[in-house]
């Protein structure tokens, strides 16, 4: 099994550039609004064909340098460059954003933001549109690029009609349609369940093979994308590029750690077990991947000793929602006969796809909808009859874009207006309930400071520190960590770990499997508006039907556990229980 | 709650005219139902855009908003004309036949009646008709009508992306006004007064705002990218070839504009007088 001939493992290691189709030479960009560069002398060349990963925290740059083969900057974000950017030989000077939209194709991030067109054949038009071509052309480049991706039998669909997934494959038709040489990807991943991410590296992937053409994806979910082979991955840091090597190289190093991006899930699972990481194991990839026997032996050894979690029962039922159903106006049931519970001091995730139900469910647990039939109970008590605003002292919302949340332009006002619009409290109690909670989020040296000088993952704080100064025995939050970067989201799990130790209990509505593994004791799982499971994490991943009707996929916990022979579940199962004590 | 602007999918005859001759018809349209004051003409009018109505399959909730709108307001501006010009109908017709003495110079005249009631014909004739085309032109087909008749491409795509993000942004706002409730924001009309819960909506406006810009740069960005406004012009994939129904329909608007005019000149003037 460890034979791989040696010039394999050389060609790997040596990343010979032929034929190159971008070069990035010392160059430096600094944004108008800013003082300090966001690109520092990068030194990059890619050639054509290639398949390059770029990853790096937020903030790293890497949405800077894609702007910058796109040709959003200059044409739309104005700063000072130094050094010299060369695409398919020309400087990146001598383009526009129309002549360079012909070269390098841009799908971003926002799948909803980038759809232009009211139906899916006119936002592939779009860019036929503007180049003036003739209907009839129009009409058959159109079905020829939905055919590429598979979204043909949609073409007369709206965008509200549509998935995540499949509003992204509209925006790649949209950039299909002409031949374009370098496809560009801002996070594919970002909005976008495990299932149907996973279907979206296959169809890059699947492009990158038929076309040719050179592909440059932009992700901080490294293991997602490595599902399918890249040649390169470019590691970026504060405007730097620090690493320039092969997925074998860098995962056999420790640099990801080092700069705040997550490892692959069986590469934590290998260094727990104290197997030594190496180049010449293929660790790029589980496909790839090769184990000594030895390695398997240790593996095996560290999963039989690790001691499992005692399930933590016997605590009351805080909130229990019995026989739920709810219809929209439309006429669409959305949730049929859900039953529920949570435990007072539970942490646990409700998961499923877009439009499973788990966010009207939320909705209906506020009172922000009202269900058509079925019991609300808090404490063994129906609160039916409560209005949204009663529910909310006990039960917080907390909503996915912190920007549609806050109302008020400093933080302390921002943080104090749930209680003064109460009316309950004086001005003094308010300050000082206020300091107390701005305390628990960290938030206290920033207090005076105007909410828009934030990062995201703290306004996200600023957030939970509103709905936290109204005590409420429960707080829901909806993808709390959604597009959020490695060290931001352990930076924004971590704090709600420690609230949940004060008592507080969290539901978590996420479909972040990796948020399900680390910080959830239990997961109900949606389909279709029912609840088709409600268990612990590592049953769920370890269930493939489950997996599939829930749009999640298996983790790579249960790929490493079959490569070394040892039952999923319990590998699973013992992975969290060790990996939990470990963080702690 | 039914939006303002709201694109009805349907399979309707009226649905299968293009944009461009469904504008050019409200155009002719509204162009006669202005020229004229001629009664019968006026009277004529409402009773086909009701059928056109009838025959588009667009339901009476689906434009209820807009509709009673511009009732209140055709209440308002008959009144407004009855207050400050009471003898109006008077000098148009040239006699005077008093039904009620009223107070003051506001006297009740047949005349004055009889005008007003041309007034409100007028509102009946063209409101109908511009509902019909909003329901039943999809924006980006209207987009690209008014560019066919000489709006530049720019003005008449924004008009459409923003009739296309009205539904969002009422989504959108929805949302936030639910958020903002549980923290404590009274939105609800029995308890607060409309002061309050004015001021209270204002506060929603903030995050609403922020949102908004932040979609507005990402839309813009992505236009960007796909070349709009590279050229002077574009074509348009929701545009359609001009069919037999389309012919007809302006035909038979050119020719209502011809009758309306037509009519100035038999009556000898824009109005019909039914008191000589």
């Amino acid at each position: 099994m460890d034979s791989i001939p040696h010039f394999l493992l050389i060609c790997s290691r040596e990343v010979k550039v032929k034929d190159s189709v971008i070069t990035f030479n010392n160059f430096s960009f600094k944004y108008i609004s800013q003082a300090e560069p966001t690109l520092k002398g990068i030194n990059l060349e890619i050639g054509k064909g290639e398949k390059v990963l770029v990853c790096g925290p937020s903030g790293c740059g890497k949405s800077t340098l894609f702007n910058c083969l796109n040709g959003l900057i200059p044409a739309f974000y104005e700063g000072e460059v130094e050094g010299e950017l060369t695409i398919k030989g020309k400087s990146f000077r001598d383009y526009d954003i129309f002549s360079l939209s012909k070269i390098a194709g841009t799908v971003l991030q926002d799948s909803d933001g980038q759809f232009i067109g009211l139906t899916v054949g006119e936002d592939i038009a779009f860019a036929m549109e503007n180049e003036m071509r003739p209907l009839e052309e129009m009409k058959k480049r159109v079905v020829e690029a939905a055919e590429k991706v598979g979204i043909e039998g949609f073409l007369d669909h709206a965008p509200h009609e549509l998935s995540g997934g499949q509003k992204q494959r509209v925006s790649l038709a949209g950039v299909m349609v002409d031949d374009v040489e370098i496809f560009l990807f801002d996070e594919p991943l970002a909005n976008l369940d495990p299932a149907s991410g996973k279907k979206t590296i296959e169809l890059i992937d699947q492009i990158h093979k038929d076309t040719g053409a050179t592909v440059i994806i932009i992700e901080h979910r490294l293991e997602d994308v490595l599902y399918r082979p890249v040649d390169r991955v470019v590691l970026m840091g504060e405007g730097e590029i620090l690493m320039d090597t092969t997925p074998d190289v860098l995962l056999s190093s420790d640099a990801l750690i080092r700069n705040g991006i997550r490892e692959p899930l069986y590469c934590t699972a290998l260094k727990y077990a104290g197997v030594e990481i190496k180049e010449e194991m293929h660790p790029g990839s589980m496909d790839t991947l090769i184990l000594s026997e030895e390695n398997k032996e240790k593996v095996r050894r560290w999963m039989e000793n690790i001691p499992e979690d005692k399930a933590k029962d016997g605590r009351p039922i805080l909130l229990e929602a019995k026989g739920i159903s709810f219809s929209y106006p439309n006429g669409k049931e959305s949730l049929k006969n859900v039953d529920f519970s949570i435990r007072k001091g539970e942490m646990m995730s409700i998961v499923g796809r877009n439009g499973a139900g788990k966010s009207t469910f939320s909705k209906v647990l506020c009172g922000f909808e009202k269900e058509k039939k079925g019991l609300v109970l808090l404490e063994g008590k129906d609160i039916s009859s409560l209005s949204i605003k009663e529910r909310a002292e006990r039960i917080g919302y907390v909503m996915q874009n912190p920007n549609q949340m806050i109302t008020k332009p400093m933080i302390r006002d921002e943080v104090s207006l749930g209680l003064r619009l109460e009316g309950k409290k004086g001005e003094e109690e308010i300050g000082k309930k206020v300091d107390k909670v701005l305390k628990i989020c960290g938030l206290y040296p920033f207090r005076s400071w105007p909410v828009s000088a934030l990062s995201f993952g703290q306004k996200k704080r600023v957030t939970i520190a509103d709905i936290l100064v109204m005590d409420p025995d429960i707080i829901i939050l909806d993808e709390p960590t959604a597009g959020q970067d490695f060290r931001h989201y352990t930076e924004i799990m971590e704090f709600l770990k420690e609230l949940n130790s004060y008592g507080v209990t969290i539901i978590l509505i996420t479909h972040d499997m990796h948020l399900m593994i680390e910080y959830s004791e239990r997961a109900v799982v949606f389909t279709d508006g029912e609840v088709v499971a409600s268990d612990n994490p590592s049953a769920i991943l370890t269930d493939d039907s489950l997996l599939e009707k829930a749009s999640l996929k298996r983790t790579s916990l249960s790929d490493l556990a079959s490569l070394t022979g040892i039952d999923e579940t319990l590998f699973t199962r013992r992975f969290i229980s060790y990996d939990r004590k470990v963080r702690k | 709650m039914s939006s303002v602007f709201n694109y009805i999918k349907g399979k309707s005859p009226i649905h299968a005219l293009t944009g461009a001759s469904k504008l050019l018809v409200l155009v002719l349209w509204s162009l006669s139902a202005m020229t004229t004051f001629d009664t019968r003409l006026l009277v004529a009018l409402p009773i086909i855009s009701l059928l056109l109505f009838i025959a588009s399959g667009i339901k009476y909730r689906d434009v209820s908003f807009v509709l009673n709108f511009t009732f209140v307001f055709m209440v308002l501006n008959n009144l407004l004309i009855f207050l400050f010009s009471p003898e109006h109908g008077v000098t148009i017709y040239g006699t005077r036949n008093v039904l009620w003495e009223g107070f003051g110079i506001w006297v009740v005249t047949k005349e004055q009646l009889f005008y007003q009631l041309n007034v409100v014909l007028k509102y009946l004739a063209t409101i109908p008709l511009v509902l019909l085309f909003v329901t039943t032109t999809d924006p980006s087909e209207f987009a690209s009508s008014l560019n066919r008749i000489g709006v530049s491409y720019k003005i008449s795509y924004s008009v459409s992306l923003a009739l296309r993000y009205i539904p969002d942004i009422q989504r959108e706002y929805k949302e936030i006004s639910v958020a903002q409730q549980a923290r404590g924001l009274e939105l609800d009309k029995k308890k607060e007064s409309l002061f309050k819960r004015l001021k209270c909506a204002a506060t929603l406006l903030f995050p609403l705002i922020v949102s908004s810009m932040e979609r507005i740069e990402i839309v813009a960005a992505a236009m960007e990218l796909r070349g709009f406004g590279k050229n002077k012009k574009r074509t348009w994939y929701s545009s359609r070839p001009f069919r037999k129904g389309d012919w007809i329909a302006i035909l038979f608007s050119i020719l209502l504009l011809a009758l309306s005019i037509a009519l100035n000149f038999i009556n000898g003037g824009r109005y019909y007088n039914p008191f000589v």
